[in-house]
């Protein structure tokens, strides 16, 4: 299989409709595909195609048009430090470099991304080999070194296949785009949108008024947010946002608060939610909260069900998921242990690492998490972030969960301190106004859970430290600890 | 005249534009035909002639046998009708899941 065939389905059935739109720049699917093989014709035997801009129409032109010249699609975080992106360049070498920042290395052919799409044409059939590999993303890193994800074409494709029908979107959809390219849902929104004939509104750098702003202009029916971008356009709305053409926010990529859901659902009530559970390893979305389950919850006097807004919701037809104990048990409802998934989707594979997946193909997501009586997932953070205290397991979320809901206490995160008596103890960064005192604090997990989960060190800070697609910095935390 | 075929296996009509890629299928030989006529991998030089009542197919949908026990996609539509082991396979119902990208 070869994810190219999703372009080219897309340009032969439905050439004419509008693909991209990124500032004044307007492409049909046409289009896209002679600028996917114009990329195509510039790559060089043994050169990887490597992406290291903002999203811009030659992001997705080059994730397909790596595909039909049958090389690797990388793709960098611009943000990176330049000793940082250093490190990464030299692990992708050779590659054609398709990028407007001013960077040279050994290996490395550079064309802009408005060149690129330009000139010659690769003309034939894209490569069709077994097990080839489509793309290759650096995971966040936010515990330790990056590991580059292996996804193959057959991974992408059965996700496609899995979770999208063929030219389903009706002529006036379009979504829009402010997921990074180098985000498993930066590439997924791609290969999705051009699957079901939906135009692609590309904003390359958020902030909410911009996004505000470009979904009225271009009547955006549907969008994908991280946590933090749905909190800043709530914030921003000052109470009402005018967005009539806005039929569905997916989320994901990191936690959800409950007040900013709550919030999002207030403001947008014609706006149907999904929350979207997906790691890079898994070729993105593998759970889903769908709009039902959302007002359902948010209905709900019934804490079972109330709870949902919290879910992760349950697992998509093509995925199997099980939770399991230590011992390897599989969990009953909610019992907490390690999350699993299986599915063709699944890669678990990393560069230099191999597969990951035991000789069943299951693959250890590293989430810690239950599942209720009626199968929704709740997740309740990575295993690697569990506070061990005296031997007892502590997760830093259910402690987070008690403080947020303090009506003053704006954002808050639980992690590990070093300790004499007990190994590990609780700390607790905050984000609150002095008039909280920590004995106000500590006794609001002590009422709500036991005397073991009440903070040992309280510290106030002014903002939590995030990345830029809103994944929270915990080992930055830790390390302002250690000082 | 049988072949064992596996996902991802793109085979084209030599009577009409019809391609279909394999996404599930049974390790078995199987004929496949369509518009009457043997189907091939690549595309064939010329188009022969179309045999039978054909009503198309449709680039996009799914198509499965009445056990369900193999799923083609349509890559390019066309005028043939597709039979397996002499039997037309139809187009598989879509499971709806909300937009999550």
């Amino acid at each position: 299989m070869n994810i190219h065939l999703l372009l080219q389905m897309a340009s032969e059935a439905m050439g004419h409709r509008e693909a991209i739109v990124c500032g004044d720049r307007r492409m049909s699917f046409e289009e896209l595909g002679e600028a996917a093989k114009a990329v195509a014709a510039k790559v060089q035997p043994g050169e990887k195609v490597a992406y290291l801009a903002e999203g811009h129409p030659a992001f997705p032109a080059a994730l397909f048009g790596a595909a039909l010249a049958g090389t690797p699609f990388v793709s960098l975080n611009y943000r990176l430090s330049r000793e940082q992106l250093d490190a990464q360049i030299a692990r992708v070498t050779p590659a054609q470099f398709i990028t407007d920042t001013d960077v040279t290395g050994e290996g490395m052919t550079v064309s802009l991304p408005e060149t690129v799409m330009q000139g010659e044409l690769l003309l034939g059939e894209a490569p069709d080999e077994d097990g080839a590999v489509a793309v290759e993303l650096f995971t966040s890193g936010t515990t330790g070194e990056p590991k580059s994800a292996v996804l193959r074409h057959s991974n992408l494709m059965a996700y496609i296949f899995g979770t999208v029908e063929f030219m389903s979107a009706g002529e006036d959809e379009a979504a829009l785009l402010t997921v990074p390219p180098y985000h498993i849902a930066g590439i997924a929104a791609v290969l999705s949108s051009t699957y079901a004939g939906r135009r692609m509104v590309m904003l390359p750098s958020f902030t909410a008024e911009g996004w505000v702003a470009l979904a009225q202009k271009e009547s955006v029916t549907n969008a994908f947010l991280v946590p933090t971008m749905l909190q800043r356009i709530v914030d921003a709305s000052n109470g009402s946002l005018n967005l009539p053409s806005l039929r569905n926010i997916a989320y994901g990529g990191g936690k959800m608060p409950r007040a900013t859901i709550e919030a999002a659902m207030t403001l947008l009530p014609h706006v149907n939610f999904t929350n979207a559970y997906g790691l890079t390893e898994t070729s993105a979305t593998i759970c889903m909260l769908g709009p039902d389950a959302h007002r359902e919850a948010f209905a709900s006097d019934d804490p079972a069900i109330k709870r949902r807004l919290g879910s992760a919701g349950i697992p998509i037809p093509s995925i199997e998921l099980q939770v399991r104990n230590e011992e390897g048990d599989v969990c009953g409802a909610e019992e907490t242990g390690l999350v699993y998934v299986r599915g063709d989707q699944v890669s678990g594979e990393y560069k230099g690492l191999g597969s990951q997946l035991d000789s069943d193909g299951w693959f250890l997501t590293k989430d810690r998490g239950f599942v209720d009586a009626d199968g929704y997932l709740f997740i309740d953070g990575r295993a690697d972030d569990v506070i061990v205290r005296g031997g007892e397991n502590i997760s830093p979320g259910e402690i987070e969960d008690v403080l947020r809901s303090h009506a003053e206490v704006k954002d808050v995160a639980a992690i590990a301190v070093a300790d004499t008596e007990w190994g590990e103890a609780v700390g607790v960064a905050i984000v609150c106004p002095a008039s909280v005192d920590d004995a106000e604090l500590c006794e609001l997990v002590r009422a709500n859970l036991r005397s073991s989960r009440v903070p040992s060190v309280i510290k106030r800070m002014d903002e939590l430290p995030y990345n830029e697609t809103g994944k929270l910095l915990r080992r930055v935390i830790r390390d302002s600890f250690a000082q | 005249m049988g072949q064992i075929y596996k996902p991802g296996t793109k085979l084209s009509s030599t009577v009409c534009k019809t391609q279909i890629m394999a996404l599930r299928v049974p390790n078995e030989e199987l004929d496949i035909t369509c518009g009457g006529a043997p189907m091939q991998v690549g595309d064939p030089a010329e188009l022969g002639t179309m045999g039978g009542e054909n009503a198309g197919t449709l680039v996009g949908k799914r198509y499965t046998d009445a056990d369900e026990t193999m799923e083609f996609l349509c890559t390019r539509g066309g005028e043939g009708t597709i039979a397996i082991e002499g039997y037309v396979i139809d187009i598989k119902a879509a499971k709806k899941l909300p937009s999550s990208d």
